[in-house]
C-alpha cells in the first residue's frame, strides 16, 4: 500500500535536549499506526511534528524529512494551516469548546469559509454519525457540549476533526482519560474510521495498540526500536527491548 | 511508638484556636464598618426628600442650592463621563490585554505587566493635575473653547481605567485552558480566528468583568474628574461644554454646607446613588463569574 507519510532522518530538540534521533518511518495509507513506548519516549513528540503543532512550543527544532504526499510539511511553501486542515488531531483529554454541541462541529468549516446553513446541518449530521455520536446528541444540539460526558466529548472532538475532512487523523492517547466502556466505543469507531482515513494513534496501552493497529512502532529514548506490522512486533519481537517492554518488564 | 508531638499539640489547638477567633472578629468588624457606612449615608441622604420632591431632584435641571435641587445635570454628567471613558478604554484594554497575553514575546510581557500594575498605584491627583496641564490646553487650542469638559474628563478616565480593564481580562484570557487553543490550531484555525472565536468567547465573563470593574472605577473617580470636568451645574450640549459630575459636586460643596442642611443631605443622596451603584456593579459581576465553567 502507499505511503501516506514517509519519516526519514527526523532529529527534534527542545532547546539543548535532543527528543526524536534518527526516525525513520512509513506511515501507511488507510492504516492504522500505532505508536508505542514509556512516558517521555518521544511519541507525542513525534505525533506533534506531523502537524507541525510543535511549532507552537518555544524553542522545538526540527531537522530531517516529513513527507506528506511526496511534500515536505517542513518545507518553504507549505502553509501551516493548510497542513493541519489535511492532518488533524485529537488529543488526550477530550477538549471541545465551551460552546453548543452543533457549533463544535460546525468550527472547523466555518473558519474554513463555510457559511451556507443547511450544508452547514449537512456536514454536522454527517460528522457526528461518522463519529458514533449522532444518535446520542441529535436531541441536544444547542446545548453545551461541556454537558456531555468524557467518552461523548472525545467523539464530537472527532466529529469536529471529520468535518473539515482530513486525510490523516492524529491521535494522542485518545481514550487514557476515558472509561473501558468508552474506550471500547472510541476503539470500533478506529476501525470505521480507517476505512477513509490514514491514522496514527499515540497510546500507553499495549493490548490497546494490540487490538487496533496495523502497524506498530515501538519508540525509546527518542528514537525508534522496532517498527513492523503489528502481529509480528507483539508475537515475534526482533529486538530485545521490545520484547521486555510488550511483556510488561518496564515502562 | 513514643508521641513527642503529643504535649504541644494541646499548645498549638490554643493557638489555632485564638487566630480562629481573630479572624472571626476582623470578619465581623469589617462588615460592621461597611454597613454602618451605608446606613449612615443612606440615613442623611434619604432626609433629602423630606425638603424636596423625589422627581424634582432626578429631573430637575436647575441646581442652585439652597433653593433648587435639580441634580440632573450631574447624573447625566457621571453617566456620560463614564460612558466615554468605557468606549474610548474597553477596546484598548482589551485590545492591549490580547496582546499581552497571546502576541506578546515573553520578555515584553515580562515588562509590560509590572507596568500596568504601577499604572494602578498612580493617585488620581496625579493624572488630573498632567490631564489639567496637557490634556485641557490642547484640546482647548484646537476647539476654541476652555476645553474643560466631558471629553477630556472621558479622555483621561479611560486611561485611567485601561490598567484595570488590561490586567483583570489579561488574566481572564490567561485563564483560558491552552488545550482549547490547540484544538483550534489543530483543526487549521490561524492565530486570529483562534482568538476572536475561541478565546475571547472562553474568555468572556472575566472580559465583562474587567469592562465593569473599569465603568466602576470611572463612575467613581473624583479629584481627575472634578479637574477636569469644568463643574457648572448644567447639562452639556457638546463634549466640550463644561458640566459637572456627582463625585465632583460632593467634594466641592461637602466643605460649605452645614451638616443636616437640605444642601448636604443632597450630597450625602448623591454619595449613597454611588453607592448603590457601584453595589450593583459588584454584584452584576458576581453574576457574570457564576456562569464561567471551563469543565462540564
Amino acid at each position: 500500500m502507499a505511503n501516506k507519510i514517509t519519516v526519514r532522518n527526523l532529529n527534534l530538540f527542545y532547546g539543548d535536549t535532543q527528543a526524536l534521533r534518527e526516525v525513520d518511518l512509513d506511515i501507511e495509507q488507510q492504516q492504522i499506526s500505532a505508536l508505542i513506548g514509556p512516558s517521555g519516549c518521544g511519541k507525542s513528540t513525534f505525533l506533534r511534528v506531523l502537524n507541525r503543532m510543535n511549532d507552537l512550543i518555544e524553542g522545538v527544532r526540527v531537522d530531517g524529512q516529513v513527507l506528506l504526499d511526496d511534500e515536505d510539511v517542513h518545507g518553504p511553501e507549505v502553509d501551516v494551516v493548510h497542513l493541519r486542515k489535511r492532518v488533524g488531531m485529537v488529543f488526550q483529554r477530550p477538549n471541545p469548546f465551551p460552546m453548543s454541541v452543533y457549533d463544535n462541529v460546525a468550527y472547523g468549516p466555518r473558519i474554513h469559509g463555510l457559511k451556507n446553513k443547511r450544508r452547514l446541518d449537512e456536514i454536522v449530521e454527517n460528522s457526528l454519525r461518522d463519529a458514533a455520536l449522532w444518535e446520542e446528541v441529535h436531541d441536544r444540539l444547542f446545548r453545551s457540549a461541556l454537558g456531555l460526558s468524557g467518552g461523548q466529548q472525545q467523539r464530537l472532538c472527532i466529529a469536529r476533526l471529520l468535518a473539515v475532512e482530513p486525510e490523516v487523523l492524529l491521535m494522542d492517547e485518545p481514550s487514557s482519560a476515558l472509561d473501558p466502556i468508552s474506550t471500547l466505543k472510541i476503539e470500533e469507531l478506529l476501525q470505521e474510521l480507517k476505512k477513509n482515513y490514514t491514522i496514527v494513534i499515540v497510546t500507553h496501552n499495549m493490548q490497546q495498540a494490540a487490538r487496533v493497529s496495523d502497524v506498530t512502532a515501538f519508540f525509546l529514548n527518542g528514537e525508534i526500536v522496532e517498527s513492523g506490522k503489528t502481529d509480528t512486533l507483539f508475537t515475534r519481537p526482533k529486538d530485545k527491548r521490545t520484547e521486555d517492554y510488550i511483556t510488561g518488564r518496564f515502562g | 511508638m513514643s508521641l513527642p508531638g503529643r504535649l504541644s499539640n494541646k499548645k498549638e489547638y490554643a493557638l489555632d484556636r485564638f487566630f480562629g477567633y481573630v479572624f472571626v472578629v476582623s470578619a465581623v468588624l469589617v462588615s460592621l464598618v461597611i454597613f454602618s457606612i451605608i446606613v449612615f449615608v443612606a440615613k442623611q441622604g434619604l432626609q433629602t426628600f423630606g425638603d424636596i420632591g423625589f422627581l424634582e431632584f432626578h429631573l430637575g435641571t436647575d441646581w442652585d442650592p439652597p433653593y433648587r435641587f435639580g441634580a440632573l445635570p450631574f447624573i447625566l454628567g457621571s453617566l456620560g463621563v463614564t460612558f466615554l471613558a468605557v468606549v474610548l478604554g474597553a477596546p484598548l484594554g482589551l485590545a492591549g490585554a490580547i496582546f499581552m497575553a497571546k502576541i506578546a514575546p515573553p520578555r515584553v510581557r515580562e515588562l509590560m505587566r509590572p507596568a500596568t500594575d504601577l499604572f494602578v498605584g498612580i493617585p488620581s491627583v496625579v493624572y488630573g493635575w498632567v490631564g489639567l496641564t496637557i490634556l485641557v490646553p490642547f484640546v482647548a487650542e484646537r476647539t476654541g473653547g476652555f476645553g474643560f469638559g466631558l471629553l477630556v474628563a472621558g479622555v483621561l478616565l479611560a486611561v485611567m481605567i485601561l490598567p484595570t480593564v488590561i490586567s483583570i481580562s489579561e488574566d481572564a484570557l490567561r485563564a483560558v485552558p491552552r488545550r482549547l487553543e490547540m484544538a483550534s490550531y489543530a483543526l487549521g484555525a490561524t492565530r486570529w480566528q483562534t482568538i476572536f472565536r475561541v478565546l475571547i468567547p472562553a474568555a468572556l465573563p472575566g472580559l465583562v468583568t474587567a469592562v465593569i470593574l473599569g465603568m466602576a472605577r470611572a463612575i467613581g473617580e473624583t479629584m481627575a474628574v472634578a479637574m477636569l470636568i469644568g463643574n457648572v451645574p448644567q447639562i452639556a450640549k457638546s463634549l466640550l461644554e463644561p458640566t459637572s459630575t456627582l463625585t465632583a459636586e460632593i467634594i466641592l460643596n461637602m466643605g460649605q454646607t452645614p451638616f443636616g442642611s437640605t444642601w448636604n443631605n443632597a450630597l450625602f443622596y448623591m454619595a449613597l446613588t454611588l453607592l448603590l451603584v457601584s453595589m450593583f456593579l459588584i454584584i452584576l459581576i458576581r453574576f457574570v463569574v457564576q456562569r464561567r465553567t471551563y469543565d462540564g
